[in-house]
């Protein structure tokens, strides 16, 4: 156990000693965000009817964005080969670089939701809404990118695969997500969201690891 | 006297060695090749000459022998590459992750010739080309997850690896299709209450029915003729690969 909290404190003190990569992150989303009312107009009833689907899509795209460096940096320096040899099993050592990955990439996401809570004129209540479903789903997404992530790890040019693989996979996700904001059948979507992400969070470990275990052979 | 202690390989080898697939699936390309043509042949003429115009739809019924076909291949194609992402990381089979390359661009063509199809039936009768219906979307969805596959398999070098590696996507897509399917039925009975669908097609008569049953056949065969087709095409082109590279070994070595 103590091994797997050290590699979590790892990623994590490479995360913010390296590049700041996680602020950039999220001005990424914010700017998504800001896009969003030049494209469709600045009418203010339309933005709040839309506010919830275009903040899912810039979560997703941002999560996209942060997800080649899951496993990328390891792999070009060779300490994912020394994981692979380590004690702890290659499975808890995928499953303590999505918790470590969450925490870079899905939490400042969350952080910043207010900002565009205002951009966008949500509600307090939507905007509540809008952060429980985000926390829910990202666990999720960040481990279908673990997979995308694992599977494109020997690929030179993997970057843009990954994504192309994992989006498809990842459409209930949203829809559940999005559907948590609907007055109607928001109870229902917010238990499916809960069981999708709590069963992808919990088998995804596994098939990255055997990804990269075929990988590394 | 010698005894003979060499054992003999049990079918199932013989099914997995390439030089013996390629032995024996010679055989199989030439019937299998008139089987097509001739199910083609009865079922077009059913279709196009034997069967009744629909009372509603007229003569646009008949697109119906096209679209069910690729629809259905559209998902049988990613059963077979599923099953072969099995023998692939279960059994090590070398002709499963062959298999599972020859079969994607294959289903996604037949995947894109359902939606097709359905969009040029859908146009007269339901007035739009595209409709976000759940079955619609779902099949869309299965598109975009054969085009990522065969985009995975154009990026590696090594096939080998890529095999298995592909073997874990396909099968991880292979258990999220349901969950997909699922959610988008669930996303399009909020987001639109059925308004297009409502019409329950009637039972089919055996007029009809024939014709869709012989047009099925006849594209499964397409399928599986171009299967062992392009399976023999792939292990002959990794032959010529790796003849290639001993040959430029040696030319290294002289």
């Amino acid at each position: 156990m103590s091994a797997f909290r050290a590699l979590i404190g790892r990623d994590l003190k490479l995360a913010f000693r390296a590049g700041g990569e996680a602020l950039t992150l999220v001005l990424f989303f914010v700017m998504v965000a800001v896009i969003v009312p030049f494209a469709i107009g600045p009418d203010r009833p339309q933005l709040t009817r839309l506010a919830p689907g275009i903040v899912w899509i810039a979560a997703f795209l941002s999560m996209l964005l942060g997800l080649d460096r899951l496993f990328r940096n390891d792999d070009e320096d060779g300490s994912l080969t020394l994981l692979r040899h380590a004690d702890l099993p290659l499975e808890a050592v995928v499953a303590a670089k999505v918790i470590a990955h969450w925490l870079v990439t899905a939490l400042p996401l969350l952080l910043a939701t207010p900002v565009l809570a205002l951009l966008l004129s949500m509600s307090w209540a939507q905007w509540g809404q809008t952060v429980l479903a985000l926390t829910i789903g990202t666990p999720a997404l960040v481990s279908f990118g673990a997979l995308g992530a694992a599977v494109t790890v020997g690929l030179r040019r993997g970057g843009l695969i990954a994504p192309v693989l994992i989006l498809p996979l990842s459409i209930p996700i949203m829809i559940f997500g999005v559907g948590m904001m609907d007055p109607l059948a928001g109870g229902g979507a917010t238990l499916f969201l809960i069981a999708l992400s709590l069963v992808v969070t919990a088998f995804s470990p596994f098939a990255a690891a055997l990804a990269l275990r075929v990988a590394g052979e | 006297m010698s005894v003979d202690t060499v054992k003999q390989p049990n079918w199932f080898s013989r099914l997995a060695h390439p030089g013996q697939f390629l032995a024996w699936s010679r055989y199989l390309v030439w019937p299998l090749a008139i089987a097509t043509l001739l199910s083609f042949a009865v079922g077009l003429w059913f279709a196009f000459l034997n069967s009744p115009e629909d009372y509603q739809m007229g003569d646009m019924v008949r697109v119906m022998y096209v679209h069910v076909p690729n629809a259905w291949l559209s998902q049988l194609v990613y059963g077979v590459m599923a099953v072969s992402a099995l023998g692939t990381l279960v059994w090590r089979h070398p002709l499963a992750d062959v298999a599972n390359k020859a079969a994607a661009p294959l289903g996604a063509v037949f995947t894109a010739l359902a939606l097709y199809t359905g969009a040029l039936w859908g146009r007269p009768t339901w007035g739009t080309f595209w409709e976000w219906d759940g079955r619609m979307t779902s099949t869309l969805v299965l598109l975009l997850i054969y085009l990522g596959i065969i985009a995975l398999w154009r990026a590696f070098d090594d096939q080998l690896k890529a095999g298995r590696i592909i073997a874990i996507v396909t099968l991880v897509g292979a258990l999220n299709i349901p969950i997909i399917k699922f959610s988008v039925d669930w996303w399009n009975t909020l987001h639109q209450p059925a308004s297009v669908f409502t019409a329950s097609g009637p039972k089919m008569p055996v007029s009809i029915l024939t014709p869709l049953l012989v047009m099925m056949l006849a594209f499964t065969l397409l399928f599986a003729l171009l299967q062992v087709i392009r399976m023999r095409t792939e292990i002959l082109r990794r032959r010529a690969e790796t003849l290639s590279r001993q040959a430029a070994l040696q030319g290294a070595s002289r």
